[in-house]
């Protein structure tokens, strides 16, 4: 089924001088229920513009977004997002800041205070609950902002390079949490990197996208998000069908790179 | 080319002023460095020290390394005093310490006076110098033989006297004497001074001698009181009151206006400035009325503070009110400015709405940024109050220094900027202190 239809989707920003710049052309995607995507390109080839449309900070130029049938207009609850950092509010502990959703819809206090429990104590954040958020290290801070983005319980997640900022052994351990957390919940989730092992290991489909103008490249569907859900991740990385994904789509990236130092250097 | 000309004068003055105080700088300077390595002996010997900080090799340009120390501080301050009491014969300075003090007792000199006739003769002269605020008797000296009888004379230490040498001699002025050198030395109508080891004595255009006795290194009382005499005049007007008003009240009026007109500043300032982080129209409404009213000095508004509110406390609370409001309308603009966008797309992703987005994601993130406009609206009040008070009030802080500085009580003065200065301190403590309770993630963002 269905949940996140995005039809021929374009997007110019005109620049004072008078040259346009084309952020995306004629992207389309169907996303359907409980679906892991992850997108992966090379610096401006559009993906965090798709994604901030998606979440509705961005009003596209032409084409749509729908969700369940209902276009997408602006920012809303049913769209959940992720940071790569910097989005936890500091005036708050950790356990306000994942409650802060519920909250502002005027939940009770004591069913919110059971579903921020139950999420933090899966996150393995038990002990951290009262702490103010600026006293945990960058990995802990990404689990609150994971946390208080499910807290909502959103319809679709978006994240932009949750994982961006962590030192390579919290990163590892964060992509095991994020696949067993969308195993656990079911969530269809949209994720953009720029690691390409990241792109494979979270993506039960993955949309490479090429720059200028934005579009979709190519698109693969993968079987390492269905089986790191269950086992260790290193496992996965020595598997040879990953090793050939991944020399394949580093070398395209390459290719799209060149390809743009070329016209740079002709022009 | 005349105002360059004039200001290339000023500049000169000022350049030799400076230069004259260049030597006692670098006195002052080597008396910190002397204190220092003193310090660090005694300080080595008492207690080895092997914290993270001091086991750092490379400290200079390393600024975490640099932490105020408190030893030095301390030193400082009694440096201060010390200097203050030595060079005003304190009491409560040991006195092998005190700067030499102006002469007093008794000192004698002698002059030959010649008469019409060509003869000369020799006169003494006895001086008496007595402390000011003391009194003093004549001494009594015989008159002794020839023409130029000897004389005596009574001076208050730092002021000078003139000398009617002749008066009572037997060829007086009138009859065609006159000195012509005193010890010795060789003196005329206002040439130079004749040092007599406890005073110089010059002669004025009249030809009279004007003895003016040495005023020493110590500084007079109303130049600078001893801090003794200030502490004595703090007791005596916390206790009998200024211009009858207690001292609570002159403290208590400046407070009261500085508290006041900083408030109506951040409750107006505050919302402005978030309607200029906020909103196109507002910002382009009153950025030109902020920008240009900012960088006039409360000060300049006096005037016309005066003019319209007259001088009661409406004025003064307005002209508060003018200095805080744009430093806390630039502060909120600031914060909201601030704000990571991440944050509120984090929040409208949360489902929060327009106002809550306010209340809980921009009013806190933005309460950094205000506690430090606060902060230099709190101090910018506080000396404006001073100096609106030095203008015109009836009560206040400035008014009580303008006051006593027109009587020339100096004691009154210093101890009233000493209070305003412990005052302004301690209001920045307590926003500091404030700013730690209520913000404590500033800077851990």
């Amino acid at each position: 089924m269905t949940v996140l239809s995005i039809q021929s989707l374009s997007m110019r920003f005109d620049q004072p001088g008078g040259v346009a710049v084309q952020a995306l052309k004629d992207v389309s995607l169907d996303l359907r229920q409980g679906e892991l995507m992850s997108v992966l390109g090379p610096s401006g080839c559009g993906k965090t513009t798709l994604l901030n449309i998606l979440a509705g900070f961005l009003a596209p130029t032409s084409g749509s977004v729908t969700l369940g049938g209902k276009p997408v207009t602006g920012p809303g609850a049913e769209r959940g997002m992720v940071f790569q950092q910097g989005a936890l509010f500091e005036w708050m502990s950790v356990r306000e800041n994942v409650g802060f959703g519920p909250r502002m819809k005027g939940m009770p206090k004591a069913e919110l205070r059971e579903i921020v429990d139950h999420l933090l104590d899966t996150m393995g954040l038990k002990d951290f609950k009262e702490k103010a958020v600026y006293e945990l290290s960058g990995g802990m801070q990404q689990r609150v902002a994971l946390a208080r983005c499910l807290a909502n319980d959103p319809d679709v997640i978006l994240m932009d390079e949750p994982l961006g900022a962590l030192d390579a052994l919290t990163r590892e351990k964060m992509q095991g949490l994020v696949l067993r957390l969308w195993k656990e919940t079911g969530k269809t989730i949209v994720l953009i990197t720029h690691s390409v092992e990241e792109a494979l290991l979270l993506g039960e489909r993955l949309v490479v996208m090429a720059p200028r103008p934005g579009r979709i490249h190519r698109e693969y569907r993968l079987p390492f998000a269905e089986m790191g859900a269950g086992q260790d991740l290193r496992g996965i990385k020595k598997h040879p069908e990953f090793a050939r994904t991944r020399e394949e789509i580093l070398g395209m990236i390459w290719d799209m790179e060149e390809e743009i130092m070329g016209r740079v250097e002709a022009g | 080319m005349d105002l360059i000309r004039q200001l290339a004068g000023e500049t000169w003055l000022v350049l030799t002023t400076v230069a004259g105080v260049i030597p006692w700088l670098i006195l002052y300077v080597l008396l910190i460095l002397l204190c220092y390595f003193i310090w660090r002996q005694i300080s080595r010997l008492f207690r080895p020290r092997s914290d993270f900080g001091s086991l750092k090799t490379v400290t200079f340009g390393d600024e975490s390394a640099v932490t105020s120390d408190f030893a030095a501080s301390v030193m400082s301050l009694v440096l201060i005093f010390l200097l203050w009491g030595a060079f005003t014969g304190s009491k409560l300075v040991p006195s092998f310490l005190h700067a030499p003090g102006p002469f007093t007792g008794d000192g004698t000199f002698t002059y030959i006076s010649e008469g019409p006739d060509g003869a000369m003769d020799e006169g003494n002269v006895t001086v008496r110098v007595f402390p000011f605020g003391t009194k003093a008797e004549v001494p009594v000296v015989d008159p002794g033989p020839g023409f130029a009888k000897d004389d005596a004379l009574v001076v208050a230490a730092y002021r000078s006297e003139l000398l009617k040498a002749q008066d009572n001699d037997e060829v007086t002025e009138d009859a065609g004497a006159k000195v012509v050198s005193v010890n010795g030395v060789a003196i005329e109508p206002e040439g130079p001074a004749v040092d007599v080891g406890f005073a110089s004595v010059n002669m004025t255009a009249k030809g009279t001698l004007n003895v003016t006795p040495d005023k020493g290194w110590q500084m007079e009382k109303i130049w600078l009181p001893a801090p003794e005499d200030v502490w004595a005049r703090f007791v005596e007007i916390s206790r009998d009151g200024f211009r009858n008003s207690t001292l609570a009240e002159h403290l208590g009026y400046s407070l009261f206006r500085v508290i006041v007109g900083f408030l109506l500043g951040a409750v107006i300032g505050i919302p402005l400035g978030y309607a200029m982080g906020l909103s196109d129209w507002f910002r382009g409404w009153f950025d030109p009325i902020v920008e240009f009213m900012r960088p006039v000095p409360p000060l300049a508004l006096i005037p016309l503070v005066i003019i319209w509110a007259g001088i009661g406390e409406v004025g003064k609370i307005v002209l508060l009110f003018l200095a805080a409001l744009w430093i806390m309308a630039i502060a909120a603009r600031a914060g909201v400015s601030g704000v990571r966008i991440a944050k509120v797309h984090a929040a409208y992703s949360l489902g929060a709405s327009k106002p809550q987005i306010l209340r809980h994601v921009i009013i806190p993130n933005s309460l950094p940024e205000i506690f430090t406009g606060a902060r230099v609206a709190m101090g910018v009040c506080w000396g404006t109050v001073v100096a609106a008070e030095l203008v015109a009030a009836e009560k206040g802080a400035g008014m009580m220094i303008m006051t006593a500085s027109k009587f020339q009580n100096t004691d009154i003065v210093i101890m009233g900027i000493i209070l305003i200065g412990g005052i302004g301190f301690s209001i920045d403590l307590l926003m500091r202190w404030a700013e730690r309770v209520m913000v404590p993630w500033k800077g851990k963002a």
